[in-house]
């Protein structure tokens, strides 16, 4: 196909089938992992295996999505499954090291699973697991598998495949028709297609033109894009080159959140890895295509996601929202045309140039193709990240995959169920039982009230206050409106009053009318996506949890008491030294 | 002292691994080096942009993550997102802010901690959770978050 790719490949495979030689202990270590202490169990594994000279490599892998099994902890002999220890501890770490030596595997409380082709007697397989068997890997088919500090692993497992078809086969054009067959639609919560979106940056004057790859993330609750760029950094890389080529872009940044080390880490060395085999940079694998790609940081401002104001945060500016027209295509970074993607979104394309637009579109439900990965966390059996096809029901990922609500917590028993889910970050809704029965795709969803937005879903069980949540949800909001349109600036401070009013029981049922006139000036007045949804949580849980808002009005109780409690929120202002505003005072 | 300062501003700014620098990769920068940032860093990112002291001010007091005054010797954040939310941050707030006598976010008067409110960390699956120093550590409940900290805490020298 491609020389220059096939020389690549042959060194990849080589150093796959060395690794696959060898006894590989594979630690994760995603930001899961490392707040359960994943560093010291990979340091100590690794001591041990020195000091008694054994014959087997650790190394870091990131997230695989069963994250309510870290600090976990695999290890592969040669043409063997992958056997995972879950909830890895100091005792573990022995069982581990022993294991190393013995021929034969005996069932153990400490192994999740065997993962892989050879079952063994007694080890569960993790394929039949319900967090395993419903979901269909993609964009995070490497995730907690391959080292994603070693861009040769990627290369071995398919990587960059699809950047060497596209620009040793295809025209830019043809690039662009296989993304528009295959239905891709933007995964950062717009739903746009993506196709359409590379087709506005082609028209755009050149020759400067830049693909800008969104990893702000900063939706509490989500944390999809930051587990690709750390467990599988290239998949995004090659993503970006793709589009690059289909739009006829030469630069592009990879925009993360300042503070997220794993992810900034492991994109930077992932970026140098790419340069050095020519996969970026100039005249990539020996074409006439070149793309430059760079990782660029933000500070902390959810706003920043939003498309205008990620511009403006990389020129270094304050992240507020710009008056659209004129349009990023047009009016971009640096005053040049650009093209936003999700990292999601761009994770998807290089299976697609791959395998083919038809089998993505194959995949998935109606007009959503292909998967959601999602973030399924709070009052459930089995936090995690999991990748999954449109169109199964919300209520399948609720109860089967994440395990509905736990019934011990800290060996408590508990006896709870589900009460409320909370969609698509702190813009999306809080839905009652109900939408159990809805099915997971862009319109089921927004019907709903709620939006799919990044993928984040929190489950809260009975013992949730809708008010209490929805209070955190927009005191998050009020916290993070940049300020620049005041009608998001006041009315989220407004709204925020009146919640802490209503949970301290001094509402008025005036306050239920109040409300949506602020919301309502809100979505009218504001330039971006911040304050035109802000009023979401609070609309959403008014229809599916009236009784609650109507219980602290009326009876002026909370009716599961979460809102007796002082509630802290930040606020931004920050002490200062005493001559640090005025020059010269 | 100030000598040591200004070097090490600049060392920060000068020596940033990407192309692309901005104002705010300066204070990013600066901010990572030196904990926060000084008024002396403010005059040093504007000369480095070609662009005025208020224009530094204008972004730093935009992003939150930007302090303006020396932090103490541990940092401290606690997460307040709604998952943590759910599973009992406000009851971790309580326990450390009581620990370190502190009402709200800010620092000990003897200049042992800096107490942040984060409001994502990105370890949802393992909330609550809370870093020190800033390293993730979930918490599991109120009375085992303060012997972590304890163990984690760097003493005043």
């Amino acid at each position: 196909m491609n020389k220059h790719f096939d020389l690549l490949k042959e060194q990849a495979l080589q150093r796959n089938q060395d690794l696959n030689s060898m006894i590989q202990i594979r630690v994760g270590s995603g930001i899961c992992g490392e707040s359960v202490g994943a560093q010291e169990i990979l340091n100590k594994l690794n001591d041990k295996i020195i000091s008694q000279s054994l014959p087997a490599i650790v190394y870091e892998v990131g997230c695989i999505g069963l994250c309510y099994a870290e600090p976990l902890v695999d290890i592969q002999k040669p043409g063997e499954s992958r056997v995972f220890f879950k909830n890895v501890t100091e005792e573990t770490i022995d069982e581990i090291i022993d294991s190393i030596s013995k021929d034969i595997w005996s069932p153990s409380g400490s192994i999740l699973g065997t993962l892989g082709n050879l079952n063994i007697d007694g080890i569960p397989q993790i394929e039949e697991m319900s967090q395993w068997k419903f979901q269909t890997r993609i964009a995070t088919r490497n995730c907690g598998t391959n080292n994603p500090n070693q861009i040769l692993d990627y290369i071995a497992t398919g990587g960059y495949e699809g950047l060497a078809k596209a620009i040793s086969t295809m025209s830019p054009e043809e690039v662009r028709n296989e993304v528009a067959v295959s239905g891709l639609r933007g995964r950062g919560g717009a739903a746009f297609p993506t196709a359409t979106k590379w087709g506005f940056l082609v028209n755009a004057p050149g020759p400067d033109k830049y693909i800008l790859v969104n990893c702000e993330e900063g939706d509490p609750g989500a944390y999809n894009d930051k587990g690709i760029l750390e467990s599988d950094p290239h998949t995004l890389i090659e993503g970006a080159a793709i589009a690059g080529f289909a739009t006829g872009a030469n630069k592009g940044y990879v925009f993360i959140r300042h503070g997220h080390t794993g992810p900034i880490e492991r994109t930077r060395e992932g970026i140098k890895q790419a340069y050095t085999a020519n996969l970026l940079g100039n005249n990539i694998l020996g074409s006439d295509f070149s793309f430059e790609l760079e990782v660029a940081l933000v500070g902390e401002s959810y706003v920043s996601g939003e498309e205008t104001a990620l511009m403006e945060a990389i020129e270094g500016k304050r992240a507020m929202p710009r008056s659209r027209p004129p349009f990023p295509a047009a009016v971009g970074v640096f005053g040049r045309p650009s093209n936003i993607n999700n990292v999601k979104t761009l994770s998807y394309t290089p299976e697609i140039i791959r395998k083919s637009g038809k089998w993505f579109a194959g995949i998935g439900y109606g007009r959503s193709t292909g998967t959601a990965i999602l973030c399924l966390n709070g009052n459930v059996k089995f936090p995690g990240m999991y990748e999954v096809a449109f169109g199964i029901t919300i209520g399948k990922i609720v109860e089967e995959i994440s395990g509905g609500a736990p019934e011990k917590w800290n060996g408590i028993t508990l006896n709870r169920s589900v009460k409320l889910l909370q969609t698509g970050g702190p813009l999306g809704g809080v839905l009652g039982r109900e939408s159990l029965e809805t099915l997971l795709d862009y319109e089921s969803m927004a019907a709903t009230g709620a939006i799919l937005g990044s993928g984040g879903i929190i489950v809260g069980d009975d013992t949730v206050c809708a008010v209490d949540l929805v209070r955190n949800l927009v005191a998050f909001c009020q916290f993070e409106s940049c300020g620049k349109c005041f009608p998001c600036r006041l009315g989220m401070t407004h709204l925020v009053e009146v919640l802490e009013r209503i949970s301290a029981g001094g509402g008025t049922p005036n306050d239920l009318k109040l409300m949506p006139t602020v919301g309502n000036t809100m979505a009218k007045g504001s330039l971006c996506g911040h304050g035109q949804l802000g009023f979401n949580p609070i609309s959403s849980a008014l229809r599916y949890f009236s009784e609650d808002f109507r219980i602290h009005i009326e009876e002026g109780r909370c009716p599961t008491g979460s809102c007796i409690a002082t509630f802290h929120r930040p606020t931004r202002t920050r002490p200062i030294a005493s001559s640090g505003w005025y020059p010269g005072s | 002292m100030a000598e040591d300062i200004k070097s090490q501003i600049q060392q920060a700014i000068n020596s940033q691994p990407q192309k692309t620098v901005t104002m705010l990769s300066c204070l990013l920068a600066v901010q990572d080096e030196c904990g926060y940032i000084s008024t002396e860093a403010v005059e040093a990112i504007a000369l480095k942009n070609n662009t005025s002291i208020n224009d530094v001010w204008a972004v730093a007091s935009f992003y939150t993550n930007f302090r303006f005054t020396p932090p103490a010797k541990n940092i401290i954040e606690i997460c307040w997102g709604p998952t943590c939310h759910l599973k009992g941050a406000q009851e971790i707030l309580k326990v450390v802010q009581g620990r370190f006598s502190l009402e709200s976010e800010g620092d000990t008067e003897d200049g042992l901690v800096s107490l942040k409110y984060n409001t994502c960390i990105g370890a949802c699956s393992q909330a609550p959770v809370i870093t020190i120093n800033h390293k993730p550590v979930h918490s599991v409940t109120p009375e085992q978050i303060l012997e972590k900290i304890n163990k984690a805490l760097k003493k005043r020298t």
